[in-house]
């Protein structure tokens, strides 16, 4: 692989929703998002933020234009390749939690790795290991409705590591938190960034996004604005 | 210009990997865990395959076993025994057999017993002091000692009449005579009044299943019946036992035997074929009941289905976060079939348990031998197999078109 390559790229991204009149998600969106780099997603209500974000992670796909990831066009996979590069290569966070309320902490945490043919005791090694790293590992046996929901979402994050992606993608993953827990949130994000990690962060937070080395600015499906903070502040 | 190429830092470059896979064993966990956490509902959709396959193995356990018992019976019994009897055609009134039936009868080759009952025409009563109208609709015949062999009948107390005596004015009841005539056992000397005559009573018989009309009668030897009672041995019955090979051929030829002047006058009949039309009769309420046991499976098949269905519409959340995390539309929908399955699967083989008990238990107090038919249970774990994995397939293809994005978008 050519080093630089951009971890994901759009090009001429549209995506479209049937109905009457048909709703324009995004409209022939181009970017580059080079590897390392921590990126939010900022934009109203309804601007096609999320669409865009799971269009980088494979989870959708676009009408037209094609996703890169590493250089390899998404748009020829079948679906079990596309699943397994969410699998393995992208973790994805989101703004409701979706653990499962019946299994305890680590299981869902382990669940993460669920696709990728990795045993039981593997998975939740892994598991226990991520949780030991954000801190939870006291929580591990507690169900989900026995945490607050800056650590249910701790948790969420620490699925989402579980199998060490290169992308982690979250979608308004401080929407549901009071500050102290956002604050914390995500400086467990920068940290993530810090290793090396690619971070896509769409959030309608302005302090948040301010906070970010770039933002990319959508407004009604297009891309409006590019803007880099200079690395060295 | 040097230039610090961004290198993917963790994991596997995306052209190296691996399609998503699930194992089968976590396939099944997966299915189990979803059935665990709603308990309440997936033990209820279960319970109606439950009763369904319940009401099939038990409707085909018992009709087995009812016939089975049945068969025993007319297995004991014998089906190879013919009645004779004079028919009650026009003019035929009193009719009485030619005296000579008996004889001419076991002279066919294919007969391997005879024995007959002669009409005595008295009555008979516990004392002589009841009136004589009263006769309790006992009647009273002669007979020789072979009946018993003939009939397979069995004695509750005392002995049948013998070669010693049969010409001796002694008495021998049947089971319904014996409780009319108010005679429990023979501790002590009974004596009954018999045609103006006091006759001492040397046995009480077992019921006849092959010749009810004996149970209400009392019976003396035919030597006896000409010296104390003066009548001419005209056979009114004739049980005759064939071979088993030969049974339609013998009772072609029987009629024309016994009376060839008037063949149309000789009646016979197989007391078996009742037994079999019994036997055929409970077999065509099997048939409604199975019918009906179908119509339980199939409305708990739509009750997994509806439990499905309002799952996955519940569940796009579930769905999507388990496509966001590797799971591809084929994993997404053989979960589901695999809750669907199991579920049923579960309630086949509660019900399968819930049949065999109920067979169990009713027909142990029926009195029958319990005979659990292997394909009901084949069959029925078979059905619910078949009914989760036509009940979950819609389901679970629906499952696997729920779009992830709606499911998991939050503006």
């Amino acid at each position: 692989m050519n080093p630089a390559t951009p971890a994901i790229e759009l090009r001429e991204v549209s995506k479209h929703y049937a109905g009457s009149p048909p709703v324009i998600a995004l409209d022939r969106v181009s970017v580059q998002i080079g590897h390392g780099e921590m990126v939010a997603v900022v934009g109203q209500s309804g601007s096609g933020k999320s669409t865009m974000l799971h269009v980088m992670g494979t989870l959708d796909q676009p009408t037209s234009g094609s996703v890169l990831i590493e250089g390899i066009d998404t748009s020829a996979l079948p679906d079990d390749r596309l699943a397994a590069i969410r699998g393995r290569r992208v973790g994805f966070v989101f703004q409701r939690f979706f653990l499962l309320a019946g299994i305890p902490i680590i299981d869902n945490v382990a669940n993460g790795l669920l696709y990728t043919g990795a045993s039981r005791p593997e998975r939740r090694t892994a598991a226990q290991a991520v949780l030991e790293r954000v801190g939870l590992s006291e929580r591990m046996w507690h169900r989900p409705n026995e945490l607050s929901g800056g650590e249910t979402q701790r948790v969420a994050i620490s699925r989402a590591l579980v199998h060490e992606p290169a992308f982690v993608l979250a979608d308004e993953p401080t929407g549901n938190l009071d500050s102290a827990s956002s604050a914390s949130i995500m400086d467990l994000f920068h940290s993530l960034h810090a290793e090396g990690r690619t971070i896509v962060i769409v959030t309608h937070n302005e302090a948040i996004a301010a906070a970010l080395p770039r933002q990319l600015q959508i407004l009604d499906g297009r891309l409006e604005r590019d803007i880099r903070i200079d690395a060295s502040r | 210009m040097t230039f610090e190429p961004a290198q993917p830092a963790h994991g596997t470059p995306v052209s190296a990997i691996a399609p998503s896979r699930l194992r089968l064993s976590e396939v099944i966990r997966v299915g189990l865990g979803s059935l665990a956490a709603r308990k309440l509902r997936s033990v209820l959709s279960a319970l109606g395959i439950a009763i369904g396959i319940a009401s099939l193995v038990s409707v085909l356990g018992l009709s087995d076993s009812s016939k089975s018992a049945l068969l025993d019976q007319i297995g004991a019994l014998g089906t190879n025994l013919l009645t004779v009897e004079a028919g009650s055609g026009f003019g035929a009134g009193d009719a009485a057999l030619p005296s000579t039936a008996v004889a001419t009868v076991g002279r066919v080759a294919t007969v391997e017993a005879t024995a007959a009952v002669y009409s005595v025409g008295v009555g008979v009563y516990r004392n002589d002091l009841v009136p004589e109208d009263r006769t309790g609709g006992i009647s009273v015949f002669a007979t020789d000692p072979g009946l018993m062999g003939t009939l397979n009948g069995s004695v509750a107390h005392g002995a049948f009449i013998t070669e010693a005596t049969r010409a001796h004015p002694v008495a021998v009841v049947g089971a319904v005579a014996a409780e009319r005539l108010g005679i429990r056992d023979l501790d002590t000397p009974v004596e009954l009044y018999l045609g103006g005559r006091w006759v001492e009573v040397l046995g009480v018989l077992e019921p006849f299943a092959l010749a009810a009309d004996l149970d209400r009668a009392v019976l003396i030897g035919d030597r006896a019946a000409e010296t104390y009672y003066n009548i001419e041995l005209a056979p009114t019955v004739v049980y005759v036992r064939v071979d088993e090979d030969h049974i339609d051929a013998t009772r072609d030829v029987l009629a024309g035997t016994i009376d060839p002047e008037n063949p149309e006058e000789v009646e016979i009949s197989r007391p078996s074929d009742l037994l079999e039309a019994r036997s055929a009769a409970e077999s065509s309420f099997t048939g409604l009941f199975l019918g009906l046991g179908a119509v339980a499976l199939l409305v708990g098949g739509i009750g997994v289905a509806n439990v499905m269905v309002i799952g996955v519409i519940e569940r796009r959340g579930e769905i999507g976060l388990r496509r966001a995390i590797g799971a591809t539309r084929a994993h997404i929908r053989r979960q589901f079939l695999t809750e669907a399955l199991t579920l049923a699967s579960l309630g086949g083989a509660v019900g399968v348990l819930m049949g065999v008990s109920v067979t169990y238990v009713y027909a142990t107090m029926q009195g029958w031998r319990v005979i659990i038919p292997t394909v009901a249970l084949a069959g029925g774990l078979a059905a619910s197999v078949v009914i989760g994995a036509i009940a979950g397939l819609y389901p679970a293809i629906r499952a696997a078109k729920v779009s992830p994005t709606e499911a998991l978008r939050s503006d």
